[in-house]
């Protein structure tokens, strides 16, 4: 490598060739540890789902795709990964632009608030919530003497602390991908959009928008696959009354030793997420070629 | 009218979002003060008793150390090849630049517990039963994405004629690297770093597989007291972490600024 290095700067300017096999030599490494750690085992997952001691066979997945009980659980996963990428989006999307407004010492601050909670463990926050969430918590007793409710609601162990807690986990990841595409807007465009006569929400329907759906698509993403896989959070605030493929395929694994069947459940967790970013990846190049 | 509207609107959901991503943190900070043994807000007194027990946690001491050696160690190796395979990526002096870096990238958004089971299979159909050899080399696949991607993202907007120039001044690729590079770019490294590290040092559904008896990260002891007995222990832990992650982060608005690193974060 050092070698081809020493060589590459006495000759200048270096040949093409030369340099190309320097840029095979240092992304080398990389290549080997996403082949070696990454796609091989993926593989090796997929084939392993469709073995069976009698040849191969499609039992594992018929029995995940023709019950019902384990389509409600598919159904779960989606519903959780949906209602998540929807809310944080509607909250992160207008949030962003603020965040790309604000100057000095308030986007620090603003950016702190995004940053800090990623050194805080999920498994700490999801617990958080549950002190939070429950019937004599800190959102019931607020909720009671502003009046808006007179008797505590239940709240901890059904589908809205979840997707409060499911929210709270992965809007970062929805908010900073917008906001790096946000920041970087040129304000020209906008001011010629009006210059041209729109009005400020067409120029920001026909202009603004179309601008940040790369970054939208990004957020989108990343929020629906960690959601769709997520399992410490429907664990804690939700329990067993919500199975996911995700719970179901720890319980495969650590306690029913099913690995075939857990296998199974993990390729259709890796069909979903690959077609969201499929799809989106599809839907950014054609909103961003508009 | 409706600028002014939408205004208050974005600014309305910047806050809200704020206030609600700190109140998790807010109520373990005030839990870790608690005085009675539940996990719970400190009504009638504070106490630092939690504070003390964290070093007597069953276990504790050598989960942090593993945790700790497995995420400064996976996030080092990983900011080396995720750099230079970024530098080949950006200068596009390689077939599939593209696809290579969308490949680096898409562990990320690979849900972890299939990344799990998948390298549980495949460890031990090589016969590696050591559970630090094993958390360590699935960690790499953990923080490379994140490195890759800031670094693609830094190194795009980055002037490769500055290398250029130091070669044709006597630097040594090395060393050009070095010395027109790494300083330019010292943003995006804070930024990959600390996410790679933070990723790894939280992650749950990855190791869950692959530790053992003698081997266990920190989140996953962490799981299990609080399935056994959720004292606020845990609560003073994390506010502690909190604690050195407010420092870092000032230190890192000071140097760097936090916009530039939350600009480069994707």
């Amino acid at each position: 490598m050092s070698a081809t290095a020493r060589a590459a700067t006495a000759t200048m300017p270096p040949s093409p060739n030369r340099e190309r096999r320097l840029a095979a030599g240092t992304a080398a490494p990389a290549i080997v540890i996403l082949a070696a750690l990454f796609v091989v085992p993926l593989v090796l997952l997929l084939i392993g789902s469709l073995l069976s001691p009698a040849g191969i066979t499609f039992a594992e997945y018929a029995k995940l795709l023709g019950t019902s009980h384990y389509l409600g659980v598919i159904w779960n996963s989606l519903r959780l990964a949906l209602l998540t990428t929807l809310i944080a989006l509607a909250i992160g999307y207008p949030a962003a632009f603020a965040l790309a407004r604000a100057r000095g010492a308030m986007r620090s601050l603003l950016l702190a608030t995004l940053f800090l909670p990623l050194a805080a463990s999920v498994i700490v926050k999801a617990f958080a919530w549950t002190i939070l969430l429950r019937s004599d918590g800190l959102v019931n007793t607020v909720l009671i003497t502003l009046g808006v409710i007179r008797e505590p609601i239940r709240m901890i162990f059904t589908e809205t602390a979840l997707i409060v807690g499911s929210v709270n986990i992965f809007l970062p990841f929805m908010i900073l991908p917008i906001y790096s595409v946000v920041a970087q807007l040129d304000r020209r465009m906008t001011d010629a959009a009006a210059t041209l006569g729109a009005s400020p929400v067409v120029a920001f329907l026909r202009v603004t928008v179309p601008l940040t759906v790369p970054g939208i698509v990004a957020g989108v993403a990343l929020v629906f696959s960690l959601s769709v896989s997520a399992y410490v959070v429907p664990t804690l605030l939700i329990g067993e009354r919500y199975p996911t493929l995700a719970s179901t395929i720890a319980k495969a694994y650590l306690l029913a030793r099913q690995p075939a069947f857990g296998a199974a459940a993990g390729v259709v967790l890796l069909v979903i997420a690959v077609a969201v970013i499929t799809i989106s990846t599809r839907l950014a190049r054609f909103g961003g070629g508009r | 009218m409706s600028t002014r509207i939408a205004i208050v609107l974005a600014w309305t959901a910047a806050l809200g979002a704020a206030m609600f991503l700190l109140a998790p943190l807010l109520v373990i900070a005030a839990a870790s003060f608690s005085p009675t043994p539940v996990f719970d807000l400190p009504i009638g007194g504070a106490s630092l008793r939690w504070y003390e027990r964290i070093g007597r946690m069953d276990g504790f001491w050598p989960a942090l150390g593993l945790s700790l050696q497995i995420a400064a160690l996976s996030t080092a190796i990983s900011l080396v090849f995720g750099t230079l395979a970024a530098i080949a990526i950006t200068q596009r002096r390689l077939p599939g630049s593209d696809m290579l870096a969308t490949a680096l990238t898409s562990p990320l958004m690979m849900p972890g517990l299939v990344l799990g089971i998948a390298l549980l299979q495949y460890f031990r159909a090589l016969g590696l039963g050591n559970a630090w050899t094993a958390l360590l080399l699935a960690h790499l696949v953990v923080t490379l994405p994140y490195i890759a991607r800031t670094m693609i993202a830094g190194l795009a907007r980055f002037d490769f004629t500055l290398v250029e120039a130091a070669r044709t001044l006597g630097c040594t690729y090395p060393g050009a690297i070095l010395r027109a590079m790494v300083p330019a770019l010292a943003p995006s490294f804070l930024t990959a770093g600390l996410f790679a590290f933070l990723a790894s040092f939280d992650n749950y559904p990855v190791s869950i597989f692959l530790t053992d008896v003698r081997a266990k990260t920190l989140p996953i002891k962490m799981l299990q007291y609080i399935e056994e007995a959720p004292d606020p222990t845990l609560a003073a832990l994390s506010t502690l972490i909190l604690l050195a992650t407010v420092i870092l982060l000032i230190l890192s608005d000071r140097l760097v600024g936090l916009h530039r690193m939350a600009g480069t974060a994707e």
